[in-house]
């Protein structure tokens, strides 16, 4: 049974080749960054796993310190930070996450 | 409690001390605002890097008193 905090992310992370820690869901994001970064990772069309912090305060908290990443949402690929809302934008607006997406072969919708 | 321009300037100097930086206020409300940091020792980062630089300026207040910070990286020439 994963113990730490670290482990718990760890495990998140391992479980699924994209992840995006967010407030809210997909489906109801709670925040306008996470609802934009949603937005994003439909357009380009793949498959991808959410956590919403705002259900687990503690992942919320670990996670910020995992990534010395203080803001969300935060997208992970590969189990690597890849960014927050300004660079996934900015990689979806010059075609590098896409690029990326294919690189990491990652499963599309 | 919300912030000033000034005081994200002072924040992101401290740890860019050769950035250049343009700072707009997006909401009125002290807490949204945009950066554009433009420095040459962000050279050879990558932009998580660089934008990991300017958060850990803030050391902390950033997603709190700071709710957001639109930020935008360049390297100087």
């Amino acid at each position: 049974m994963a113990d730490t905090i670290n482990d718990r992310i760890k495990e998140i992370l391992e479980k699924s080749p994209v992840v995006l820690f967010m407030k809210g869901t997909p489906l109801f994001p709670q925040c306008g960054f996470s609802n934009q970064v949603v937005a994003i990772l439909n357009n380009i069309g793949i498959e991808y796993d959410s956590v919403d912090v705002l259900q687990d305060p503690e992942i919320r908290q670990g996670i910020k310190v995992y990534s010395d990443w203080p803001t969300f949402p935060q997208l992970y690929i590969k189990g690597e930070l890849v960014g927050g809302c300004d660079i996934i934008t900015e990689m979806f607006e010059n075609g590098e996450l896409a690029e990326l997406a294919q690189k990491e072969n990652i499963a599309r919708k | 409690m919300a912030m000033t321009i000034e005081e994200i300037e002072q924040f992101i100097i401290t740890a860019v001390p050769d950035a250049k930086i343009e700072v707009t206020d997006m909401g009125g409300d002290g807490e949204h605002y945009s950066a554009v940091v433009t420095a040459a020792s962000f050279k050879g980062l990558s932009r998580l890097a660089q934008h990991r630089l300017v958060y850990d300026a803030f050391g902390g207040r950033m997603g709190e008193e700071l709710h957001a910070l639109k930020l935008t990286t360049r390297i100087a020439e």
